[in-house]
């Protein structure tokens, strides 16, 4: 199991490193994309033959992940008329730095905890602390609202990534759960930068800091 | 058998529960959800009398498990003698209550607020009888959170007015606490007996139970309104409208009584000094209340301070009893059991009938301060004698039933004087004096408020044209006005349910030791009160026949007094200045007094106020130092969002870090 | 107690008070110099009330009227649960002395409550003074009532007036002494005597007792006298019956011996009104706590 899995979430953690390294806007969406194909392919990978659910279920998810809301993102992006470049609050390679520590930090932490044998194996748990924090790292420190919106994206991607621990243990409830707050965040995320953009005139968050009337 | 009573308590509370919803659907003005409410809570009152009486008649205990689990437990619920004998107040106080309300606080004359107010009063109910018939540490939470915000909700039922939305917030913050201190007590016996289930309790460490108990008093004391935890008590009860302050000072605050009862009886059987201390919290309580209600001008604060008077005295029977437990005086014990029992009971009955006068004189006057009120009885006379029975109840007077309550404490008491030794003995005599001061006070106190509001002239325009209220809002007080005469002049009728919740309270008292009817001289009291009435008869019959009827009718002679003004009677400040002034030490009052001085002075205003001790003295002024100390963190409040994202990547990570010792 | 008996006492209870009253009114005047009215003015007075009309404020209602009745249903009632010259009054249970002190805390409640029924300044400020000197008289009362309690070991009046006065003062002579004499100064505070306040002044301002009546009239007015005298009575025949040893003998000679210690403390209050002063208003509450803590002092002694 571990083998096949194993070179996919170094591909996840890799695609990790791009985002946060990126200067485009666009390459950041297609770095979540990524990691979203990588992900159902992974968890087509672990329990694809169990039947035709689990089929449908991993199709669903690339489409969803991988196709479906990186297309909303990119129509968002193309038609807000939003400047195509990342604003961060620090430097490239200050969050490059971030990642690189977090990852080392979820590495870590992860060989303190009491796992099952065949979970200890795989970079499981590693990878998704580390792109758990590493769309916080996002979250924290870029301007755009739609940047946010891919960090918010990234972080449901790590938890996912635990939640194939689970799924023997509670098949149905992890996916559908997951997918489902991937739904409503993005449909969320959307309304509100749909909104924004229609009483501001850039969907700048900075704007929003006024907090008293 | 003992399922039906159970599951009649059930469906009482599910009545309760649903009385208020129907309103929601229906027109806003029409009169109709008002009726509804107040029939599906007297329905309900009659399902939770008659498991009360099945209990009384002897039912066994039974308990009901609901189809909730909770880490792995069943919650259930279950009724006996002590949870069956609160039951009947909290239903039938509810359902008198949704009848006033029909005349009190129709839908037409508050469009806005009356639908929410219905809902929420029916929700009242059924927590608070969730709570008592809980068996379930999880159970027992949930009603007591339902009744919480419930009662804020009837509370800011005008909330129209600042000073209700203030009163409702200082509540919200008291019950928040008394909350938190229940949590965490629940959460101390499950560590001690590894269940959330409330009963098989007394097998647990003593220690532990202690802890657990204090806890658990600190929660209690908060809901009931002992001293010096009252803080929320006046301004709720004075802001609510009137039919909702008779359930929170009839009902809701004895849950508080009921937590503490229950828990004495589950949990290993305290020490001596806990039983005495509870007898002089409640010793305290009680004088302090009825001196800070002598001080009081708006009628209701007034009713609420002394509400706060007989939690004390409903608090010293339960000192007392435990105290008799823990000494092994059994009469004792059942004296003081059985004191602060009916005195639930009774306070219920006659607070309930108060309020419900005074939301009568605020409804026919518009006015609530004592002072703008005055000679009421003639435009009034249903209200005024309905409320005069009120008053000579809750001052403990014969033939009423506040003098069979007291009668059991003061015996308990004296038994405890005579038959035990040292501290417990002089704690006895001390609480004897405070009980009998207690009493004079309180007589003081209802015959200021009585005479001022009923009797004399009017004092203002308003009190002059005040009209008689309607049948809905005169019959719960008539149906209270006789159960107050009722259990005054026949107690007897009280005792099958005493016995009852005594059993339920400690098995073991009722097995061995002396049964209620020989410690508790019901038979001497029907006794006196009959031959009260007799000579009360008797002595009115002479002078109905000496003196010619009809009398000629002058204005008050008052030894010749030429030109009398209403302006000239005495005012209840008046009433109360020589009490107030000798308990100054204790009270703080607040005067404004212009000078008067020289042989033309300006006109002048005299202005008295009673700030409450705890709540104005204490508590605000430390929630204001804190406020002021916390604009000084006010920077972390950025408004940046990525601030708050970093917030709580900061937490994730130190949480991370910190756990890491503890898993390896 | 026989049905007889009882209705006897009760009878007493009635016919009694205005010769107190005398003795009182009697003794004054003679410390005074003067040979005072007969005494038995007091009935002549009774009886021309009652036979006299009454007028009424258009400002009072039925509490008005309820005043004077509710004083004297009560104060008969409480006159059944204390012995006079018989070993057991026609009442007793335990706790009765809870219901002594109550019942007259109901007669208080409705005469205050008839004083501010006339709308009249000066009765409202009589009933104001009443209920807070009768307020802090009531633990004086319980606590020399509770050191009988502890010495007798019973509940009731008349256990707490026991058999043997004798054996009483002999064991706990002091605590007692205590308690009489705190339970006279409650009588004293309770009836309106001096130094409490003054039966005999005509300044409404200084009345307390006395302002209460002013609008009564009739038989009304009677009524209200003759339960102020009933519930001196009946005070008094508890002190006399707790502090004075009744010879053991015929039934006769003990209720003589009753009647004559009553009057010779009807003398005793003529006296204590006619060398001493009003106290100040201010200053009553002090000698009330006094009293109290007499009583107290004399418990502690018992206790110790």
């Amino acid at each position: 199991m571990s083998e096949v899995l194993n070179p996919l979430l170094v591909l996840v953690l890799l695609f990790n490193f791009l985002m946060l390294g990126t200067s485009r806007v666009a390459a950041v969406i297609n770095a979540a994309a990524a990691q979203g194909t990588l992900l159902g392919v992974a968890y087509l990978a672990m329990h694809g033959g169990s039947g035709v659910r689990a089929l449908a279920l991993g199709l669903a998810m690339i489409g969803i992940k991988g196709i479906a809301i990186p297309r909303i993102l990119r129509g968002a992006l193309r038609s807000q008329g939003i400047r195509r470049e990342v604003e961060p609050f620090v430097s490239f390679t200050t969050s490059l730095l971030l990642g690189a520590v977090a990852t080392g930090l979820s590495v870590l932490f992860a060989r303190t905890l009491p796992l099952a044998a065949g979970d200890a194996e795989a970079l499981l748990v590693p990878a998704s602390l580390a792109t758990v924090l590493t769309g916080f790292i996002v979250l924290t420190t870029r301007r755009k609202a739609l940047t946010q919106v891919v960090g918010y994206l990234t972080l449901e991607n790590g938890i996912f990534i635990f939640g194939l621990t689970l799924i023997e243990a509670m098949p149905f409830l992890v996916e559908a759960g997951v997918l489902l707050d991937v739904l409503v965040g993005v449909f969320v995320m959307g309304v509100v930068i749909d909104h924004i953009s229609r009483e501001f005139s850039s969907i700048q968050v900075d704007d929003l800091t006024e907090l008293r009337e | 058998m003992a399922i039906v009573s159970a599951a009649l308590a059930v469906a009482a509370i599910a009545l309760a529960a649903v009385s208020g919803l129907p309103g929601l659907w229906l027109a806003r003005e029409r009169p109709a959800p008002d009726r509804l409410a107040a029939s599906l809570l007297g329905l309900g009152a009659i399902c939770a009398a008659s498991a009360a009486l099945l209990v009384a008649a002897g039912a066994p205990d039974a308990t009901l498990a609901l189809p909730w689990r909770v880490l792995g437990e069943r919650v259930t619920v279950g009724l006996d003698g002590l949870s069956a004998f609160f039951l009947l107040p909290i239903f039938g106080i509810a359902s008198l209550g949704s009848l006033y309300a029909v005349g009190d606080f129709p839908a037409a004359a508050h469009p806005r607020n009356a639908r929410r107010l219905r809902v929420a009063f029916g929700l009242l109910a059924s927590g608070v009888g969730l709570v008592v018939i809980a068996r379930h540490a999880f159970a027992f939470l949930a009603g007591w959170e339902l009744m919480a915000l419930a009662c804020f909700f009837s509370i800011t039922a005008e909330d129209e007015r600042e000073e209700v939305r203030r009163a409702g917030f200082v509540y919200l913050a008291c019950t928040r606490a008394s909350t938190l201190a229940l949590t965490g007590a629940f959460v101390l016996l499950h560590s001690a007996s590894h269940s959330f289930a409330l009963d098989g309790l007394a097998q647990i460490d003593p220690a532990t139970g202690r802890a657990v108990f204090g806890l658990a008093l600190v929660g209690f004391a908060l809901k009931a309104g002992a001293m010096p935890l009252h803080l929320w008590l006046p301004g709720a009860h004075a802001m609510a409208p009137s039919h909702v302050s008779a359930l929170l000072s009839g009902v809701m605050i004895k849950v508080g009584i009921y937590g503490i009862l229950r828990m004495a009886s589950l949990l290993p059987p305290l020490a001596a000094g806990d039983g005495a201390g509870i007898l002089a919290l409640g010793a305290v309580s009680a004088v302090a209340g009825v001196a800070f209600a002598l001080g009081q001008h708006p009628l209701k604060r007034l009713l609420a301070y002394h509400s706060i008077e007989n939690i004390g005295i409903i608090l010293m029977g339960v000192g007392l009893a435990l105290l008799g437990r823990s000494l092994g005086n059994r009469e004792v014990e059942l004296l003081g059991i059985a004191s602060a029992l009916l005195h639930v009971w009774n306070h219920a009955l006659f607070k309930a009938l108060l309020f419900f006068g005074a939301g009568s004189v605020i409804h026919a006057t518009g006015e609530g301060e004592l002072d703008r009120l005055g000679g009421l009885a003639h435009r009034m006379p249903a209200t005024a004698l309905l409320f005069g029975v009120g008053a000579v109840a809750i001052c403990g007077l014969p033939p009423l039933n506040g003098f069979v309550s007291e009668l059991l404490l003061y015996l308990g008491l004296l038994h405890t004087l005579v038959e035990q030794g040292g501290a417990p003995r002089m704690l006895a005599g001390a609480a004897v004096v405070a009980l009998a001061l207690v009493g004079g006070l309180a007589a003081a106190c209802f015959v200021k408020a009585f005479g001022v509001v009923f009797l004399g002239e009017p004092r203002s325009a308003a009190a002059a044209r005040a009209h008689e209220s309607p049948r809905s809002m005169l019959a719960p007080m008539a149906v209270l006005a006789l159960l107050c005469v009722a259990i005054g002049v026949a107690p007897q009728i009280a005792a099958p349910s005493l016995e009852a919740a005594v059993r339920s309270f400690d098995p073991g008292l009722a097995a061995a030791g002396p049964g209620l009817r020989e410690v508790a001289p019901f038979d001497s009291i029907s006794l006196g009160a009959a031959l009260l009435l007799g000579a009360l008869a008797a002595a009115a019959a002479v002078a109905a026949r000496r003196v010619r009827w009809p009398a000629p009718r002058d204005a008050t002679w008052s030894c010749g007094y030429a030109e009398p003004s209403p302006r000239m009677q005495v005012t209840a400040s008046s009433f109360a200045d020589t009490l107030v002034g000798i308990l100054r030490w204790l009270l703080w009052p607040e005067v404004d007094a212009a000078r008067v001085a020289g042989p033309f002075p300006e006109p002048a205003r005299l202005d008295t106020r009673l700030p409450d001790p705890v709540l104005d003295r204490v508590a605000l002024p430390v929630a204001r130092r804190l406020a002021e100390a916390s604009t000084r963190l006010r920077w972390v409040q950025q408004g940046h969002l990525h601030a708050y994202v970093l917030y709580i990547l900061i937490a994730v990570v130190v949480a991370l870090l910190t756990t890491r010792g503890d898993l390896g | 107690m026989t049905p007889l008996g009882a209705i006897a006492h009760l009878a007493l209870a009635v016919l009694l008070p205005p010769l107190l009253l005398g003795v009182i009114q009697r003794t004054k005047a003679r410390m005074a110099g003067r040979r005072g009215a007969p005494l038995l003015q007091p009935y002549y007075d009774l009886a021309k009330l009652f036979s006299k009309g009454i007028v009424l404020s258009r400002t009072t209602t039925w509490v008005f009227l309820a005043g004077p009745v509710v004083a004297v249903a009560t104060a008969s009632l409480a006159s059944l649960l204390v012995p006079f010259g018989e070993k057991a009054a026609p009442v007793s249970f335990a706790g009765d002395l809870v219901l002594f002190a109550y019942l007259f805390g109901l007669g208080r409640f409705f005469t205050v409550a008839a004083a501010l029924d006339t709308g009249s300044s000066f009765e409202g400020m009589g009933g104001a003074r009443e209920a807070t000197f009768s307020a802090l008289a009531e633990p004086a009362l319980f606590l020399s009532l509770l050191v009988l309690v502890i010495v007798r070991q019973s509940f009731s009046l008349s256990g707490l007036v026991g058999e043997d006065q004798s054996a009483l003062w002999a064991t706990a002579g002091v605590p007692v002494a205590l308690a009489c004499l705190s339970l006279f100064v409650v009588l004293l505070a309770e009836n309106s005597r001096i130094p409490f306040d003054d039966p005999t002044t005509h300044l409404e301002l200084t009345m307390i007792h006395e302002v209460m009546l002013l609008d009564h009239s009739g038989p009304l007015l009677g009524l209200a006298l003759l339960g102020a005298a009933q519930k001196l009575l009946v005070q008094s025949a508890l002190l006399v019956r707790i502090a004075v040893p009744l010879p053991d003998g015929p039934e006769p000679l003990r209720w003589a011996a009753f009647l004559a210690a009553i009057l010779a403390l009807g003398v005793v209050i003529g006296l204590v009104e006619s060398t001493m002063a009003r106290l100040r208003l201010r200053q009553v509450p002090m000698l009330l706590i006094a009293a109290s803590l007499l009583s107290a002092f004399g418990m502690v002694l018992l206790v110790r």
